[in-house]
């Protein structure tokens, strides 16, 4: 019981951690523009991408570097040419644009790379198991992983809260005219947040990607579970999207570890009753469902507190 | 005047239809967009070159064969249109694989074809559609499968578990889908027959292509003791599941359906398990069979892949040697003729349509992917990783066959 709990706490935290890494700039953009980003996920594969053929040109380390801000340039360009001329006719225009961006990136990508899965391992560095529990190897590349999803979470935050940057940001989204007559370019403004949120999420694919698999339908399947990160969390609260990580990933490692189903609680049902999808729902373990779990959750947070844990808003 | 036009037009009409019987088509219903393109353009072009390969000998019967493509998005809907498509433009063989919910579909739109449109029959060649019920409860007579079924595989896999004493704990990990569940309960079933001294010390069904961390499984698995695990798992619930279980260091041997699909192979590199992942299969590359060694040499030279169907091959052979049966192509006669007939397969043995519900029995391998000893014996790598399929035990036709419970229906 104990080496269950313990292994299934680290492992909690691990993936807690990998989809903060994930999530934190999807809120960077939305808490700071108001915009919901459907091509966040997409930005993330592209952060793989490049990462994957950095690594192969210049190594892993230059790459790491490299890629982020290259995934931010291009972010920054949707912001300039696109996102700010849809501004104007409101949040469904610029999340249609997002989505339709979603798209085109998935066929670029594929274009360029083909569809099949690409070679991109993990630094020989950070090749080795950090440390053992239970005879179970925990790899430093997830302990890396970790390190770095804390240190986004610390940085933006003080960014945010203490610094005059944040103080401009954050008006530059309720005061938009006032940050501007005080003598700042708001478009600048938010075409960086912008930038930094498409960085977070292009630094997110160059180190998820040698640990998940980098190929041009990641996007696809990583983008549902980061909404119900951020829904989770409270849309736009930073704090909230990194414990909601968190719990969402405890929650799931956890119901991946108990077998239990209704029929182990109240015993099997009576034979006599035959095959029916009764006996379907009766027999289900709670591992069987832990993947589908954090949507349940979704639908459950936005029925009985919308604004999600630590909201502030309810859009 | 206006009748010269309709004279004209109908002249037109009839050449075009001449034309049209100068060469044989194949519909090739599967994706060729979405997330299965990867997969559907690789057996376009396993079929492409089997078409030129036979074109370049006279083609079937003197007529060329063309394979035309057609892109169903591994949607079943979108293959039935995509099946009237054909038929409307006379098109009388179809080949499809990915997915047995399209496959069942298709089956299902090829029975009611041809019973309503008695001259116009249309046959579905399946390649690699591999539910069982397609050839018990739901078999049709225009069906013929060239995969073995998923029982059949597992027959196979079991018959080569029960010679292996090292073998005492099996966990068994799936996708929560038709397939995955087919898979646990026949290896319930079968191991429980062949070695009931084999412990099932997990059984595990997770949802398909949903879950990104697969470590709390492999967790489970390594609590259980297992020393093997069997999986059907494809794409990336392959790849994720073998990444995570390198990297807590589980020990233990993979026997898989698909660890070769695209992108496999990659996945079992990066995770250094050598020689430990074993797949089910109808044929590979490093067979040691001389004909298929050459043609594999020349496959991967032109389509710049390797070749993931040698059944696909035995199809598209079988079906010449079945339409010069018939001297016809004529698909009520090419079907007539497919029935019971014996093959040799490409990588040796005999093989033979089962006439009782036409599914193609053959024998089927058991290989490990891992470093090559000897690349003289063992030339072909995979996805550029320097490893390679190294045969491990061959299973005869005789136990690779499971009965059938199809009571077809002849026309």
């Amino acid at each position: 019981m104990a080496e269950l709990i313990v292994i299934s706490t680290l492992n909690g935290i691990l993936f807690g951690m990998l989809l903060f890494l994930l999530s934190s700039g999807l809120t960077v953009i939305f808490s700071m523009m108001g915009v919901l980003n459907f091509a966040h996920a997409s930005f993330y594969m592209l952060g793989a991408f490049f990462g994957y053929q950095l690594t192969r040109w210049i190594g892993f380390w230059p790459a790491l570097v490299l890629a982020p801000l290259l995934v931010g340039a291009v972010g920054m360009a949707v912001e300039r040419y696109g996102l700010r001329n849809t501004h104007k006719h409101g949040h469904v225009a610029e999340l249609l644009l997002t989505f339709g961006l979603a798209f085109a990136i998935e066929e670029i990508v594929s274009m360029i790379w083909g569809k099949s899965p690409m070679d991109y391992r993990i630094p020989a560095a950070l090749d080795f198991p950090a440390f053992t529990v239970f005879s179970t190897n925990y790899p430093a590349y997830k302990i890396f992983m970790l390190v770095v999803s804390v240190v986004i979470f610390v940085a933006l935050l003080i960014t945010l809260k203490r610094t005059r940057v944040g103080l401009i940001v954050q008006a530059a989204l309720t005061h938009p005219s006032m940050v501007g007559h005080l003598g700042h370019n708001v478009g600048r403004v938010f075409m960086l947040v912008f930038g930094v949120g498409s960085a977070l999420a292009g630094l997110a694919g160059v180190i998820a990607g040698p640990s998940l698999v980098t190929q041009s339908d990641m996007a696809a399947l990583l983008g549902p579970i980061l909404f119900v990160v951020i829904v989770f969390g409270g849309l736009g609260s930073l704090p909230g999207a990194f414990i909601a990580s968190l719990l969402i990933g405890l929650i799931q490692t956890f119901a991946v570890a108990l077998n239990g189903s209704l029929a182990s609680v109240f015993g099997p049902l009576d034979p006599s009753l035959g095959p029916s999808p009764l006996t379907d729902i009766w027999n289900v373990t709670i591992a069987q469902v832990a993947p589908i779990l954090p949507y349940v959750l979704l639908v459950l947070v936005l029925i009985f507190r919308p604004m999600g844990l630590l909201g502030t808003r309810e859009s | 005047m206006h009748r010269l036009i309709v004279a004209a037009a109908a002249l037109a009409m009839l050449g075009g239809t001449a034309s049209a019987q100068d060469s044989l088509k194949i519909g090739y219903i599967d994706p060729l967009s979405g997330g299965g393109a990867s997969v559907g353009e690789g057996g376009l072009k396993t079929f492409q070159y089997l078409a030129d390969e036979l074109n370049a000998k006279g083609g079937i019967l003197g007529h060329k064969v063309e394979i035309v493509p057609m892109d169903n998005k591994t949607n079943p809907q979108e293959s039935l249109v995509q099946a009237q498509k054909a038929v409307d433009a006379g098109i009388h063989y179809l080949t499809q694989g990915n997915g047995s919910s399209v496959g069942a579909a298709l089956e299902d739109f090829v029975t009611k074809n041809n019973s309503r449109n008695p001259g116009k029959e249309v046959l579905y060649f399946n390649y690699a559609a591999v539910d069982p019920s397609m050839t018990n409860e739901k078999c049709s007579y225009w069906h013929f499968r060239w995969d073995a079924n998923s029982d059949i595989k597992m027959e196979a896999l079991t018959n080569y578990m029960k010679g292996q004493p090292s073998i005492k704990k099996v966990y068994l990990i799936n996708m929560d889908y038709s397939f995955g569940q087919s898979v646990r309960t026949e290896a319930r079933k079968m191991l429980g027959e062949k070695r009931p001294d084999i412990q099932i010390v997990g059984d595990e069904l997770h949802p398909m292509l949903k879950v990104t961390d697969f470590s709390p499984y492999i967790a489970k698995i390594k609590a259980s003791g297992a020393d093997t695990v069997v999986t059907g798992n494809w794409g990336q619930d392959f790849a994720l599941l073998l990444k995570a279980a390198a990297d807590a260091g589980l020990k233990v041997n993979w026997y898989t359906y698909y660890a070769g699909g695209a992108g496999g192979p990659t996945a079992i590199k990066q995770t250094g398990l050598d020689h430990q992942v074993f797949q089910i299969s109808e044929g590979i590359p490093n067979s040691g069979n001389k004909a298929a060694m050459e043609l594999e040499k020349d496959f991967r030279a032109k389509a710049n892949m390797s070749l993931w169907y040698p059944r696909a091959v035995n199809e598209m052979r079988m079906f010449k040697a079945a339409a010069e049966k018939a001297n016809s192509i004529d698909p009520v006669k090419v079907a007539a003729a497919l029935e019971d007939m014996k093959y040799e397969v490409l990588d040796g043995g005999e093989g033979i349509m089962r006439k009782d519900d036409h599914q193609f029995l053959q024998p089927i391998y058991i290989s490990s992917f891992g470093t090559l000893a000897d690349k003289a014996k063992e030339p072909f790598d995979e996805e550029n990783t320097g490893w390679g399929w190294h045969l491990v035990s061959k299973i005869e036709t005789a136990n690779a066959t499971v009965p059938t419970t199809c009571k077809m229906k002849r026309p």
